[in-house]
């Protein structure tokens, strides 16, 4: 509250006190000056927190996940089809995780990718004020549901309902978990999606119009094409969250892992075996323990990848419109 | 394609597809409103029987139709209030270095914004593991509910930064140069011109990152919070739960009952989520009113 005070009083060259006495000026000058870079300096080293995060985050998985190593072969982790890490010595076959994962993963894409882009294409083109009021705040309510609770909906609406249709569906299964994954990422897809489509200039629209085309002929042909590298990260993006999706998959998609390809049975995710395995007890220096770090490894090779591919796009995006 | 003249004789059906086209997209769009309306039924229907405020108060049991949820409520809100504690001096000076001290964008800052940009990229149960050996094991705080606020902390820090950065942003150039024009130091202009200014953006930010915070279950799991206490966390230092953890498992269970607590406890969080937004919806309202 004083600093404040004297701050103001400098600022106003205001003859109040002693404040204007020579030598008092420049001890106060200095004063300044040292909290000046005081502050800077401590907002700097906050910054620089995150490069920290970074580097810690990927020391720690490599030197964790290296006693897993030499106690595994790396062959056999990358080739193997049975991960089965009780009892000990245990078999970690990646294969069935990396098989569970990629079918949530491409039939969240599969529902969300096309139902994204139209419903962008609507809010971007269509959509009028009062349309886009009501549809905006519910696709942002539908992002902040907590992702358990996505995974309460998988277990308990989609599964019963799929079973009207399988009878011999799973309780858990990776259909439904693929299914509220992608009801997950299809807010991120629309308003990505949409950002990418409105960003194109008007004069390109208005070309295509003014040589006859219909709004739908402008729209597919003109507009998705010219913002095709901004959409394509934002699918990109929105794949790489539903990689690293954890709850709702734990939940609908259930911890059995099986090396299959039928969406009607119970998988297990990268995630889920993490988050599985980290609910019992966790001694660290365990086999147990070093696996998640593994696993955990490879799914940040496979996140950290595919977000850099869609910064790329976007990028490239930004050249050619702005 | 479009200019061939073919395609002058079928006007009519080109039209026919255009109205279509501009269907199935409006359909699109109207079956995310669908989904959050069956999502807020179900949920409603089969958790509102069991709420009580004897549930809401009572401590946690083995047995269905007693247990209550009162732990989980105060691990959540001390995770909260922790999680808030640390990130937000940190997030708020970071994004005032990037934004403000930095403003020629030096190659460190374009390669901390970088760098950020990954970081809000990271799956959260990535989190979990970095907090598991870096707070759990290496410093020592065991499974604590200061373990799963760091790690926490962490886990919202890029949030916060790029929220805060875009909330400054949006004060106007013209603010910082009047003051330093008046002889302020750059300290100053920021402390009294740009952060008072951006207040209700920086806050509508926080306010978000923060209920995101409270949602997530899997880096807590991973750093340790159990599913069972008997009694209310007394101090840092006690081992917790919170209210996704114990959704996540009574929704595992195998009894009935089990779920239906499950989705009543999710209507307590949703109701707290809504009643946290709420602030970040008037803030955010504010802050359009001020521009």
């Amino acid at each position: 509250m004083t600093s404040t005070q004297t701050d103001q009083a400098v600022i106003a060259g205001s003859p109040k006190g002693s404040g204007n006495l020579p030598h008092k000026r420049v001890s106060v000058h200095l004063q300044r000056q040292i909290r000046e870079g005081a502050i800077k300096a401590f907002c700097a080293l906050c910054a620089l927190l995150s490069v920290i995060t970074t580097i810690t985050i990927v020391y720690v998985l490599l030197t964790e996940a290296l006693p897993f190593f030499t106690k595994v072969d790396f062959k056999e982790f990358a080739t193997g089809t049975e991960w089965k890490p009780t009892p000990e010595p245990g078999h970690y076959g990646m294969l069935p995780l990396i098989t569970g994962t990629l079918m949530i993963t491409i039939g969240a894409g599969l529902f969300a990718v096309p139902l994204g882009l139209l419903s962008a294409i609507y809010l971007a083109e269509y959509a009028k004020p009062r349309a886009k009021a009501i549809l905006k705040p519910a696709l942002e309510l539908l992002a902040g549901i907590p992702t358990v609770v996505y995974g309460y909906f998988g277990l308990f609406f989609v599964t019963p309902a799929l079973k009207h249709v399988f009878p011999s569906i799973q309780s858990s299964n990776a259909l439904a978990g693929a299914i509220v994954v992608g009801i997950m990422i299809l807010p991120l897809v629309s308003s990505l999606c949409e950002d990418a489509i409105s960003s194109v200039p008007v004069a390109l629209k208005e070309g295509a119009q003014g040589l006859g085309a219909t709004k739908a002929e402008t729209t597919m042909k003109i507009v998705v094409p010219a913002a095709l590298s901004g959409i394509v990260a934002s699918f990109i993006l929105a794949l790489s969250r539903a990689l690293g999706e954890t709850m709702a998959v734990t939940l609908a998609a259930g911890s059995n892992p099986i090396l299959t390809l039928n969406p009607l049975k119970g998988i297990q995710t990268m995630t889920a075996y993490m988050v599985s395995t980290s609910k019992g007890d966790l001694e660290h220096g365990t086999m147990k323990y070093w696996s998640i770090f593994a696993v955990g490894l490879v799914l940040f090779a496979f996140t950290f990848s595919m977000n850099l591919i869609a910064r790329k796009l976007v990028a490239k995006f930004k050249l050619n419109y702005q | 394609m479009i200019l061939d003249p073919s395609t002058h004789h079928n006007l009519r059906s080109r039209k026919r597809l255009d109205v279509l086209f501009g269907r199935l997209c409006q359909l699109a769009a109207g079956l995310g409103i669908l989904i959050l309306i069956i999502f807020l039924v179900k949920i409603i229907v089969d958790g509102v029987q069991n709420i009580s405020w004897a549930f809401i108060v009572g401590d946690l049991s083995q047995r269905p139709s007693r247990t209550g949820i009162w732990p989980a409520i105060v691990g959540s809100l001390y995770v909260m209030v922790l999680t808030a504690l640390f990130s937000v001096p940190v997030g708020v000076a970071a994004a005032i270095y990037l934004e403000e001290f930095n403003r020629r964008k030096s190659r460190l800052s374009s390669i901390i914004q970088l760098n950020i940009a990954n970081l809000s990229g990271v799956p959260s149960i990535v989190y979990g593991l970095l907090g598991r050996f870096l707070f759990v094991y290496f410093f020592g705080f065991k499974t604590s509910i200061i373990a799963g606020a760091l790690t926490m902390t962490l886990l919202i820090l890029p949030t916060v930064i790029i929220v805060t950065q875009e909330a400054l942003k949006a004060v106007p150039q013209s603010y910082r140069e009047g003051s330093m024009a008046l002889g302020s130091t750059q300290w100053q202009s920021i402390r009294l011109q740009v952060l008072p200014n951006a207040l209700s953006g920086i806050l509508t930010g926080i306010i978000l990152s923060i209920s995101r915070a409270i949602g997530e279950t899997a880096p807590l799991i991973v750093v340790g919070a159990v599913s069972y206490v008997s009694n209310l966390p007394k101090g840092l230092g006690d081992s917790y739960t919170v209210l996704p953890i114990k959704i996540f498992d009574w929704a595992n269970e195998s009894q009935e009952k089990f779920h239906q607590v499950a989705a009543s406890a999710i209507l307590v969080l949703m109701v707290g989520l809504l009643f946290i937004n709420s602030f970040a919806i008037y803030f955010r309202a504010r802050a359009k009113a001020k521009k």
